[in-house]
């Protein structure tokens, strides 16, 4: 799968998920690998693993920086990630080390899907 | 005809085939719990009829094939000289019809229609034998409401067919050969039906949940059932009967291709054998993932999966023999993490209830 994050600006740190189309298409995710904080990624780096029933999927850093928090609840409940992708599924926080104009916007993402 | 209904798909040995209509886990447990709708339409279907059809495939199959009486049916191994396993399949002997019908993997009808015609004519057997995996449908029902959802649409009686035989029936008004097994660990039924009545028959079942190939895979892994190609390939992952735990379906009284090796290594024993997994650790085997005792490499998983039913990761690997007893703790390696495992029978839906 190409990358399919999104991302959500919180007080100085980027919050990171995965699309709804992206959990869609990978199905009932059952098990997830998330980075430790302090861990650096450049951007485009594999920051962690997704996995569900059928298939392993690497999730990418959409910004270069350093992780802050990493979303416990998934350990338990990967499901999340199906149920509520831009909630309570959502992955890591991180403190970036660039600004965000590179990604794309919603509509402009919605038109690769 | 399954592209109107959503669901996703994949390329499965040259077909295009569903993987999901709605979720792998809502699929799943339809079969344990009720009853699922498989399209299993990929998998091949050979014809072997004649004077010496009974003779043929006695010396191409591992098991006993005089044992079947007209309407039986009998899981079984296709060997090499080696005693490496080309393909399983089930051969049914027709009812009131003369011959037989196996049933070899996906993209294997072509091979095993090959193979059965040189060894006719090395053997000067009187056979006609043909690949009909184009002309039949095949659609499976699996689950504990499988045979009286199938029941209510039939001419006859699908309850009175006991398990591993098969009848003639008319089902949703086309004549189908109706046979009480299947490839989930459950009760159920699989249809054999003329391709061009095959939608007829589908729509018949439309009440019942439809399965892909994502849960007809973990529905077989977790009892115990082998994926040909996958858990046994004669290029890629050449197994004997031994090896892949099926020596219950070798007749060692019978005649057949790959006898003297595999008699060779029950004597000799195998160096390794098919065992199942239970993840004791976080992470989920796959296909390839290495399997580690101190450090060594002792084996190699080739199936695995999150378990729906049991919320566990399981998995079938081959390990050496003396690291394969119930109850060994080994490691698998996944993405460079050491997880551990326990061995454990691989037939999961008996050994983990």
């Amino acid at each position: 799968m190409e990358s399919h994050e999104w991302t959500e600006q919180r007080d100085g740190t980027v919050r990171v998920g995965i699309s709804d189309f992206a959990q869609d298409e990978l199905g009932d995710i059952v098990f997830v690998e998330l980075p430790s904080e302090g861990e650096s990624f450049e951007r485009g780096g594999s920051f962690g693993v997704v996995e569900s029933i059928k298939a392993v999927s690497d999730l990418y850093a959409p910004v270069s920086g350093t992780v802050v928090d990493t979303n416990e609840a998934l350990r338990e409940q990967p499901e999340l990630i199906n149920d509520e992708p831009f909630d309570g599924g959502w992955l890591v926080e991180f403190d970036p080390d660039e600004g965000l104009e590179h990604l794309l916007t919603v509509d402009e993402y919605r038109q690769q899907v | 005809m399954h592209k109107s209904s959503g669901a996703d798909f994949t390329d499965f040995g040259g077909w295009t085939m569903p993987v999901a209509f709605d979720s792998i886990r809502q699929e799943h447990f339809a079969v344990r719990d009720a009853a699922g709708l498989f399209d299993v339409s990929h998998m091949s279907e050979v014809v072997v009829r004649g004077p010496d059809d009974r003779a043929l495939l006695n010396r191409l199959t591992t098991n006993d094939v005089r044992a079947l009486t007209p309407g039986d049916a009998q899981y079984t191994c296709f060997l090499n000289e080696s005693g490496v396993i080309i393909d399983d399949a089930v051969v049914y002997r027709q009812p009131k019809r003369d011959g037989y019908l196996f049933v070899p993997n996906v993209g294997h009808g072509e091979l095993m229609t090959t193979r059965l015609l040189e060894y006719a004519n090395e053997w000067s057997m009187d056979v006609s034998i043909s690949d009909s995996t184009s002309e039949l449908a095949l659609v499976a029902v699996q689950g504990p409401d499988a045979v009286e959802t199938v029941d209510a649409v039939s001419s006859g009686s699908v309850s009175a067919i006991s398990r591993f035989s098969c009848c003639r029936l008319e089902v949703a008004g086309v004549s189908c050969l109706v046979a009480r097994t299947g490839y989930t660990g459950e009760d159920g039924v699989e249809i054999f039906v003329d391709s061009e009545d095959s939608e007829e028959l589908w729509a018949s079942l439309n009440s019942v949940q439809p399965c892909g190939l994502g849960a007809r895979d973990t529905l077989r892994l977790e009892a115990g059932l082998l994926l040909s190609g996958q858990d046994f390939d004669p290029d890629d992952e050449p197994r004997t009967p031994i090896e892949a735990g099926l020596t219950f379906v070798v007749d060692f009284e019978t005649e057949f291709v790959g006898r003297q090796a595999l008699e060779r290594q029950r004597e000799s024993g195998p160096k390794q054998r098919l065992v199942g997994l239970r993840i004791e650790g976080r992470g989920i085997p796959r296909n390839g993932y290495d399997v580690l005792v101190d450090g060594e490499r002792i084996g190699h998983v080739t199936s695995g999966t999150k378990s729906p039913t049991f919320n566990v990761p399981l998995a079938f690997c081959y390990v050496d023999c003396n690291h394969a007893d119930p109850g060994t703790t080994v490691q698998v390696e996944v993405r460079d993490r050491m997880v551990e495992a326990t061995v454990i029978d691989q037939r999961f839906l008996e050994t983990l209830e």
